[in-house]
C-alpha cells in the first residue's frame, strides 16, 4: 500500500512551502499532491513554483499530482483550472465537475476527494471519463468502501484520507474573514495567521471545528492508522496524510512503519495521539458520525 | 421568468398551483430527495394526484430525486427514478451522476434537472452534465454572485434557475458534511441537515440550551427567541468571541435584484422549503408572483413594494432577509 501527501489545506508562506516539499522528498510517502484547493486568492507561490517544486519531487521518486481547486465560480478560477488541466506534464486531481470536463478523455485523472463518489454507477462515469484513482469521500466509511470495492472499474486505484482534520463544508464565505470582521475581498490574507486554521468551539469550550478561509474542517484530527489492515484487506491502494504545521513527516513514519509491520497499530494509534491536538476521529470509518471515536 | 414552488404534501402543491406558481417541485416519501422529514413528501398516488391537479391548471410538476445513493440503496434510487417517470413528471431534478447516467440510459425521453446538490457553479461543470446525460436546466448553488450568475448564463446552454427566497445554506450544496459529522446523518446521504431525532433542548433557570447529537449549538437568555438548531447557524466561539461564526437565521431574498436576474436570462426562481407548511406555501407564492409579475412588466420602473417585503419578513428564519452571496459585500 501506498502512502500520500495530500494538499496542503492552509495559507502557508513561501518560504514554509519550500522548506516543507524539500522534507517531503525524503520522506516515506510514493505520491505527492500540490496545489491550493481552498482559495483562488492565495498565491503566495506561482504557478512556476509550483512546477518547480514537482520536478524536484518526481527528481527524488516521487509521484506527484497537481490539485485543482474545489470551488469554481469565476472566470479567473476557470483560466486557472484550465492551464493546470492542460500542464501537459503531471496528473491532474480533479476536485470540481469542470475539471472533469476539462481532463475527460486525456491522459488519466485523479478523481479528487471532493468529487460526489457515492456509488459503482458515478465510478463507473469517471472511469470512462480517464480517471485511474478515485478519492473516497470523508463522510463514506468501510462498508460502501467494501461495495465499491466489489464493483471498482478495471485499472482504478482507490485512495482514503487516513489521517489530518477532515474537510468537511466549503462555501462562497470566508469565514476567517468574517472573524476578523472584514469582507473577503478586503481580507488581508489573514488566514496567513493560522497554520492549522482557526480555532472554533462551542459555548462549553469544547473545541469544534477548524475555520480555514472558506473551508470548514473538523477540530478533530481523523486517524485510520489502526485501520490500515483492514483498508489492506478490502484493496486500498493509497492511504492520505493531510499535511499540518507540525508534525507531518513523523505522522507518515509511523504510517509506513505500521505498513512495514515495523510497529503495531495500536502503538502508531497512541503514538499519533501526539499530533492530533483537539482528539481523534475514526466515526466515519464505522458508518457512525464522523465525530465519533470507535476503539477498533 | 418561472416561478418554481415547493410541496411538501398535497395541499402545500395545491395551495403553490393557486397562488400562482408555475411549477411545483416534490419528492417520494422517503430517502431518495433531500428533505427527507417525518411526515413530508408524496407516496406514488399522491403524487399522481398532485401532477393531475398541476396539469389542470396548466402548470408543471419537477420531482426532486436528488440524494446521493451508497451502493445499498441503488436499486431503490433507480425504481424511484422509474416510478417518476412512468408518472410522468415534468422534470426530474437529479444530483448524482450515476443516477443521472441511468435515467439517461433508460428512459432517454426524460427531462432533467440538475440539482443544486450536484454542486455545480462554473459553466465547465454544467457542460460536463449537459453533454453526458443531456441535463437541460441547472440549480445554481447559493454561492454565486450576481455577475457570475449572468457570465454562466451568457457561456452554457441550458436554462439557468436560481435560488429566490428562503433558508439559506452558507455552504456549498452538495459539498457540506457537517452534519454527518455530529449526527451521522448528511444532506448528501440521507436527505436531511441537522436532523430532529438528533435535537435536544436543556432549560435552566438562566438558559435554554439546544444541542445537537450532544454538541452545544447555541444558547438563549430567557425571552431570547430560539431557532432551530441547523448547526452552522449555531452562536460558536473563535478567537475569543462569540457569535454567529458561520451563518446567522436569515433567509434568501431576491425582490430587490428580481429585474437584473431577469435581464441576466435566469429561467427560473425557486423557493426553498418543501419542509414548510400549505400556508407558507400561499403565503410565499402570492407575494413573489406580484412581484414577478410586476418585474416582467415594466424591469425598468420596478421596485419592491413595502408590503411585498414585510409579507416575506414574516415567514422567513429569523425574520430578517439577505441577498446572500448575489451581494459580493457578504462573501
Amino acid at each position: 500500500m501506498k502512502l500520500s501527501l495530500g494538499p496542503i489545506l492552509y495559507f502557508w508562506d513561501r518560504d514554509t512551502v519550500l522548506d516543507f516539499y524539500a522534507r517531503a522528498a525524503d520522506a516515506p510517502v510514493d505520491i505527492v499532491y500540490l496545489g491550493e484547493t481552498v482559495c483562488s486568492k492565495r498565491r503566495a507561490l506561482r504557478a512556476e513554483d509550483w512546477l518547480g517544486i514537482a520536478e524536484r519531487l518526481e527528481a527524488a521518486g516521487k509521484e506527484v499530482v497537481l490539485s485543482t481547486l474545489t470551488l469554481i465560480e469565476a472566470e479567473s478560477e476557470l483560466g486557472a483550472m484550465r492551464r493546470l488541466c492542460e500542464n501537459g506534464r503531471f496528473t491532474v486531481e480533479a476536485n470540481d465537475v469542470g475539471a472533469v470536463n476539462l481532463l475527460a478523455g486525456g491522459a488519466g485523472f485523479v478523481a479528487g476527494p471532493h468529487l460526489n463518489v457515492y456509488n459503482a454507477g458515478t465510478l463507473d462515469m469517471l472511469a470512462q471519463a480517464g480517471a485511474r484513482r478515485w478519492v473516497l469521500p470523508v463522510e463514506l466509511g468501510r462498508e460502501e468502501l467494501a461495495a465499491l470495492q466489489a464493483a471498482r472499474p478495471a485499472g482504478m486505484e482507490t485512495e482514503v484520507f487516513a489521517f489530518g482534520r477532515l474537510p468537511l463544508a466549503f462555501a462562497a464565505r470566508c469565514f476567517t474573514a468574517r472573524a476578523h470582521n472584514v469582507s473577503k475581498d478586503d481580507c488581508g490574507f489573514c488566514c496567513a495567521d493560522y497554520a492549522d486554521g482557526m480555532l472554533l468551539s462551542t459555548q462549553e469550550g469544547k473545541p469544534f471545528l477548524i475555520l480555514n478561509g472558506i473551508q470548514t474542517q473538523s477540530a478533530e484530527t481523523c486517524n485510520l492508522v489502526a485501520e490500515l489492515p483492514e483498508m489492506q484487506r478490502l484493496g486500498v491502494d493509497v492511504a492520505r496524510i493531510s499535511p499540518q504545521a507540525t508534525g507531518t513527516f513523523e505522522i507518515a513514519e509511523i504510517f509506513r512503519a505500521v505498513l512495514d509491520d515495523a510497529l503495531d497499530s495500536n502503538t502508531g494509534r497512541a503514538r499519533l495521539a501526539a499530533y492530533a491536538p483537539h482528539q481523534s476521529c475514526n466515526g466515519y470509518w464505522y458508518g457512525r458520525p464522523g465525530m465519533d471515536w470507535i476503539n477498533p | 421568468m418561472e416561478l418554481v414552488c415547493p410541496a411538501g404534501s398535497l395541499p402545500a402543491l395545491k395551495a403553490a398551483v393557486d397562488h400562482g406558481a408555475d411549477a411545483v417541485y416534490i419528492g417520494f416519501r422517503d430517502g431518495t430527495n433531500a428533505r427527507n422529514f417525518p411526515g413530508l413528501n408524496f407516496d406514488r398516488d399522491e403524487a399522481r394526484s398532485g401532477i393531475e391537479y398541476a396539469r389542470r391548471a396548466g402548470r408543471k410538476v419537477f420531482l426532486a430525486l436528488n440524494t446521493y445513493p451508497a451502493p445499498a440503496q441503488w436499486d431503490r434510487w433507480c425504481a424511484a427514478v422509474d416510478q417518476a417517470a412512468g408518472l410522468g413528471v415534468d422534470a426530474l431534478i437529479l444530483a448524482d451522476p450515476g443516477l443521472m447516467h441511468y435515467c439517461a440510459q433508460t428512459h432517454p425521453r426524460q427531462r432533467l434537472h440538475l440539482s443544486v446538490q450536484g454542486s455545480a457553479t462554473n459553466a465547465e461543470a454544467i457542460a460536463f452534465y449537459a453533454r453526458q446525460f443531456g441535463v437541460q436546466r441547472v440549480v445554481l448553488p447559493r454561492v454565486l454572485s450576481l455577475q457570475q450568475v449572468r457570465a454562466i448564463i451568457q457561456r452554457v446552454g441550458v436554462e439557468v434557475e436560481v435560488f429566490g427566497f428562503g433558508s439559506l445554506c452558507v455552504m456549498v450544496e452538495g459539498r457540506c458534511q457537517l452534519s454527518s459529522y455530529v449526527t451521522g446523518a448528511s444532506p448528501n446521504m440521507s436527505g436531511v441537515c441537522s436532523p430532529a431525532y438528533a435535537v435536544r433542548w436543556e432549560e435552566t433557570p438562566a438558559q435554554r440550551r439546544s444541542r445537537l447529537n450532544g454538541v452545544l449549538i447555541d444558547a438563549y437568555r430567557p425571552g431570547e427567541p430560539a431557532g432551530y438548531p441547523t448547526l452552522c447557524k449555531g452562536r460558536f466561539e473563535v478567537g475569543g468571541h462569540t457569535y454567529y461564526a458561520i451563518e446567522e437565521p436569515t433567509s434568501l431574498n431576491v425582490l430587490d435584484i428580481l429585474p437584473q436576474l431577469q435581464q441576466a436570462g435566469v429561467a427560473a426562481i425557486k423557493v426553498e422549503g418543501r419542509q414548510r407548511s400549505p400556508a407558507y406555501v400561499a403565503h410565499v407564492t402570492r407575494t413573489l408572483r406580484a412581484a414577478l409579475d410586476a418585474s416582467a412588466r415594466d424591469p425598468a420602473g420596478y421596485a419592491p413594494r413595502p408590503e411585498w417585503i414585510a409579507a416575506l419578513d414574516k415567514v422567513a428564519e429569523g425574520a430578517c432577509h439577505t441577498l446572500g452571496a448575489y451581494h459580493r459585500p457578504w462573501q
